[in-house]
């Protein structure tokens, strides 16, 4: 693993350590701040010995991230945001999910895209699921989620 | 023996009703590569909120104690341990079902899990209110320190690296303070409106467990990972009790170890199983057979992670320090209900108490009698595909963490400190860690701010943390976790260097 993927995450860490001081020390009334500045020392001094470690190549642990992973990660987790932080509430809870569980076995499953069969077994498997939360959530559980369009 | 009138309450039919779908759903989660226990744990506890405390508790305790247990059955049958606690049973296990003995080796598996359970549970029983008892003399400064070290502990024992252990412990503290301070009512940290009431702790717990899974998941891409399912042939249920019974060296030895390693904040079941499995072979008139489908193998490592369930809930239920990662998700399923583990447990709640600790004695006996019996079925949920996994997982984190208190704000943040976490966790952080700061920050925090008004009142800030007995005695020990763990890293990257000088 090369050093700059350890110095990035660690800078950033390191960056939001400062950020945390910095809000603890400066701001009003002191008294809230009180624990806050206890943990920002320590975070601080923890996060910037990381951060020069990295910073020197002496930091081994974790396994990194290679282009593998982010090109295999990065279509599953593209849906998990967009179903997240848009579709969730543009589009209704029950439809978004089905929709991003839907895309996400097409994503993965290893099987071809050109056997009508396989498609049948994905929609199959999200009606099924799909039928199971509606079950647990809306009538067991009762919980009421968004619902824009559909259901 | 204040536990024995409260065995009744177990056996009214919601609860034993939630006993058996924690233990049977717990086998089956437990057998699914890919699905923590914790995570198992902190997926159900939105399933828990329009229950009564002590039936949610039942639902949560025989879920936690059946993952571990179901952990074995892929760990047989398809070498894939089902959760890290499991690794140990795959060496003499699989290579047992491989040979034709699966059905005998998930016996032993279950029954030996059984017997290091019920051990477990007992100590819980016995030690427990000896120790709530003793949580009573601690003040303010006590139980600050007492949750530092909760932190430190996890911090220093938990990953690779001491530094980053504590880092992430120093960030679940942090992220403990976002939101309006509880006395002056200031804002800290919020810089989005969805932070405004602070982190919620069940969505925090369901992000930072289950996403990391699901993008791991994800990241091996379009690969068939269906594993090859070992068929199971009959094996008399006696015969394996007559050979666990007899092996009764493997069965101390997994039993005495797993117990004390689940005392110990931090150390986890993967550790139990191993250490034991490691002491059953140097102690075994049969060593060389270990590794090779020996009974014994997996009686040592079966019986240790689950004997060290019991213990593990001693420092959560006693002082409110969860001693693992699933014992903080169960202090979550506490929390929710307005219930503080410590002497306000067994004092106020003893029916709570009682009754979830009766549950977890009795779910033993059950887990062992539905698992030998769920095994064949879980193994075959177990052969699931990852991808299916991963969106399943996906779908019940958004709903389990809206749930809480249907805001987006939670499923914000659930999926923010997940995908946060799954970066950290590829460069050495850990999740335990700063969970365990997110759930005890507040703790500290509290007794910090109270601690202080005493000391500015009477002796000062530095001689109120810093002197009494009991005061230095927690500081010595969050000190010596520290060194102890520097040491332990220390020594391993120097073998490392000198394997790699080989």
């Amino acid at each position: 693993m090369n050093r700059s993927q350890h110095i990035i995450p660690s800078g950033i860490v390191a960056a939001v350590g400062l950020w945390v001081a910095y809000i603890s020390f400066t701001q009003q009334p002191s008294e809230a701040f009180l624990f806050p500045r206890l943990i920002a020392t320590i975070f601080v001094v923890l996060a910037l010995w990381t951060f020069a470690k990295a910073l020197l190549g002496r930091s081994r642990t974790g396994a990194g991230l290679s282009w593998e992973i982010i090109r295999n990660m990065a279509p599953g987790l593209l849906v998990a945001l967009i179903y997240v932080f848009w579709a969730a509430k543009g589009l209704g809870f029950y439809t978004a999910t089905t929709i991003a569980f839907f895309i996400l076995l097409c994503l993965y499953d290893p099987a071809p895209h050109n056997v009508l069969k396989s498609w049948g077994k994905r929609l199959l498997i999200t009606v099924c699921f799909m039928a199971v939360m509606y079950g647990l959530f809306a009538k067991l559980l009762k919980v009421y989620t968004p619902r824009e369009i559909f259901f | 023996m204040e536990f024995i009138y409260y065995f009744g309450d177990v056996f009214t039919p919601i609860s034993f009703g939630l006993l058996l779908l924690g233990t049977i759903g717990g086998l089956i989660l437990g057998a699914t590569p890919g699905l923590s226990p914790t995570m198992a744990v902190a997926l159900l506890i939105p399933f828990t909120f329009q229950l009564e405390a002590a039936q949610g508790l039942i639902l949560l305790g025989a879920a936690y104690t059946s993952t571990v247990a179901g952990g074995a059955v892929s760990a047989i049958l398809l070498k894939i341990p089902g959760a890290p606690a499991n690794i140990a049973t795959t060496l003499d296990g699989h290579t047992m079902a491989k040979k034709g003995q699966g059905a005998r080796a998930l016996q032993l598996s279950f029954l030996a899990s059984a017997v290091g359970g019920v051990f477990g549970v007992l100590l819980l029983i016995f030690l427990t209110p000896v120790l709530a008892k003793w949580a009573l003399a601690f003040g303010p400064s006590h139980l600050f320190w007492l949750a530092i070290l909760g932190v430190t502990i996890i911090g220093s024992l938990d990953g690779s690296s001491v530094v980053k252990g504590l880092l992430s412990g120093c960030i679940g503290l942090w992220l403990s303070t976002i939101g309006f301070d509880d006395i002056m009512g200031a804002q800290r940290f919020i810089f989005h409106p969805s932070l405004g009431g602070g982190i919620n702790i069940i969505a925090a717990l369901i992000g930072l467990f289950a996403i990391p899974q699901v993008l791991s998941m994800f990241a091996k891409g379009r690969k068939d990972t269906t594993s090859e399912l070992i068929s199971v042939e009959k094996h008399s249920i006696m015969d394996a009790l007559r050979e666990v019974v007899s092996s009764v060296r493997a069965l101390s030895i997994g039993t005495i170890t797993g117990s004390i390693i689940g005392l110990i904040p931090g150390v986890g079941g993967q550790i139990a199983g191993l250490v034991a499995y490691d002491q059953s072979k140097k102690f075994s008139s049969e060593r060389e057979k270990f590794g090779t489908g020996h009974p014994e193998g997996i009686i040592a490592a079966e019986s240790a992670n689950n004997a060290m369930v019991g213990p593990s809930l001693v420092p959560l239920l006693t002082l409110s320090i969860p001693g693992s990662p699933t014992a903080a998700v169960l202090l979550g399923g506490l929390l929710i209900h307005g219930i503080f583990p410590g002497s306000d447990l067994f004092d106020n709640h003893p029916q709570v108490a009682w009754t979830f600790i009766n549950s977890m004695l009795i779910g033993q006996v059950l887990m062992c009698i539905f698992g030998l019996y769920v095994a064949g079925l879980a193994a075959r949920v177990a052969t699931v595909p990852q991808y299916v996994m991963a969106a399943i997982v996906l779908g019940l984190a958004v709903f389990g963490s809206y749930s809480v208190q249907s805001s987006m704000g939670d499923v914000y943040v659930m999926l923010s400190l997940g995908v946060m976490m799954y970066f950290l966790e590829r460069f050495g952080f850990s999740a335990a860690p700063l969970v365990l700061g997110l759930i005890l920050g507040p703790i500290a925090e509290a007794n910090f701010i109270q601690g202080s008004m005493i000391a500015n009142a009477t002796s000062g800030l530095g001689p109120y943390f810093l002197t009494g007995t009991l005061n230095l005695f927690l500081i010595a020990i969050v000190i010596a976790s520290i060194i102890y763990s520097v040491w332990m890293e220390l020594r391993s990257r120097r073998y490392t260097a000198k394997e790699d000088l080989i």
